[in-house]
């Protein structure tokens, strides 16, 4: 697959599959098109080569109905973006209400029960501009499982987060990966990446440029630009 | 009323002031009437700005364009004066008026939206996006809303430009307050100097604009807080 802004190639010929319950790692300079590549998945961008299939659904360029394939697919973002003028509650609801056409009180439900799993059941009436960094990104993670997808992905969760929140959002990640779920999580925390990933891969200027299980990866990386990066972060 | 009026303000000024709250009336029908019509006009074109058809963004844009660039007076007289002559057909002032009105608070009103619809940052239609909302339950759920909250005081600061624009409905010979002020002006009475009828005109007016201007303030002030 590939992916073009006008006449910048930002992705060339990506060749990627993952199987259920794998968990992916991918981390890169910034620029090198990893918040791009998982943006494709969920069809939040386009590309313009090649072909994506997720879950038997096949992406293609103005594709009708991009809403089916993003209801399977549950994202994070950097920045959060949780609805301001939502309450913590109503955030989890509208979507499955709007989205899943669940009544109120399924969605409340559900809603309460994904905000237990990342633990901030009693935050449920506040707004979100009241929940620390760190409150947020666990409410947006619960969002999303809301929807009940079969693949999550992170787009650097951790990155807009004060240090001493970055873990409760990692453990939240982590027990997620070890319930069984297909990830593939855009990030720069390595501790993470050795603990749960089964695979990590390096990209560089808009190309996978190695992949392979942590232990490999982390001990023996093959490519000079993959030792080089990991030498600037580790 | 009358009554009420004539022993405050004794036969003579009782008399008139009745008849400038009377008009005022009709002030506030073509105010009402502007509101409605162009804030249903303007809503419809903003959805036209910002829909995905560029033939639709581009009709939206000329229409704004163009109906922002002929001040209101002409448009008064154009639909007042220049389409009953020119087609031979009998327009009532009011039907005119009103006209002039909506098209003229319909673009006004649309890029106050277009503009608080587009202070929304990206992540938040990409945030609905991504829990597989449409487009429209997108804009209706999560856009829209807090969008609203930020135009609303320009919103409101806006029905005082058409609440006074309306005062220029006189021209075409619409029976509002501007009319009867400019009437009973004219009327070569004694105690009706337009020194003293216009003030009363203005304060009448400004008893309209007022609360709305504080209003406004206050919707202002409780969005900052938020």
């Amino acid at each position: 697959m590939s992916k073009w802004y006008d006449d910048f190639q930002v992705l060339k010929d990506i060749d990627l599959s993952v199987a259920f319950g794998e968990r992916i790692v991918i981390c890169g300079p910034s620029g090198s098109g990893k918040s791009t590549l998982i943006r494709c998945l969920n069809h939040l961008e386009e590309h313009q080569k090649g072909s994506i299939t997720v879950n038997d659904i096949s992406l293609s360029p103005g594709m009708k109905n991009p809403e089916k394939v993003r209801r399977e697919v549950g994202m994070v973002f950097q920045s959060f973006n949780l609805f301001p003028h939502l309450t913590i509650l109503e955030n989890c609801m509208l979507p499955q209400q709007r989205a899943l056409k669940r009544t109120k009180a399924e969605a409340r439900e559900i809603g309460m029960r994904f905000l237990e799993r990342v633990k901030i059941p009693e935050q449920s009436d506040k707004y979100p501009r009241q929940l620390s960094g760190g409150q947020q990104q666990r409410v947006a993670i619960a969002r999303a499982l809301c929807m009940e997808p079969k693949i999550m992905l992170f787009d650097e969760p951790t990155s807009a987060l004060d240090p001493e929140m970055v873990s409760e959002v990692l453990d939240t990640m982590i027990e997620l990966a070890e319930s069984g779920m297909t990830m593939l999580c855009v990030t720069h925390e390595m501790g993470f990446a050795r603990k749960v990933a089964d695979r990590v891969i390096f990209m560089d200027a808009g190309k996978i440029v190695e992949s392979s299980d942590p232990e490999a990866f982390f001990s023996n990386p093959q490519h000079p630009r993959t030792k080089e990066f990991l030498g600037q972060i580790l | 009323m009358t009554e009420l009026l004539n022993s405050l303000f004794g036969p003579f000024y009782g008399n008139m002031i009745g008849l400038l709250l009377s008009a005022t009336q009709w002030t506030i029908y073509l105010s009402l009437a502007a509101f409605i019509g162009g804030g249903l006009l303007g809503l419809m074109l903003t959805v036209l700005k910002i829909s995905p058809l560029k033939p639709l963004r581009w009709f939206a844009t000329a229409y704004i364009w163009l109906f922002q660039s002929i001040p209101l007076l002409m448009l008064l007289f154009l639909l007042g004066l220049g389409i009953p002559v020119f087609f031979q057909i009998d327009v009532p002032a009011w039907l005119a008026a009103g006209t002039a009105l909506t098209l003229f608070t319909s673009a006004y009103m649309s890029e106050v939206w277009r503009g608080a619809l587009e202070s929304i940052p990206q992540g938040q239609w990409e945030a609905g996006k991504a829990v597989g909302l449409t487009f429209i339950q997108n804009l209706w759920w999560i856009i829209a809303p807090q969008a609203l909250r930020i135009a609303t005081p320009s919103t409101v600061g806006f029905m005082i430009q058409v609440i006074k624009g309306t005062s220029m409905a006189y021209i075409i010979d619409y029976n509002d307050l501007m009319r009867w002020g400019k009437k009973i002006a004219n009327s070569q009475l004694d105690g009706a100097e337009p020194f003293i009828v216009f003030p009363i005109v203005a304060l009448i007016y400004f008893c309209l604009c007022f609360p709305l201007s504080l209003w406004s303030k206050h919707l202002e002030k409780k969005m900052v807080l938020t």
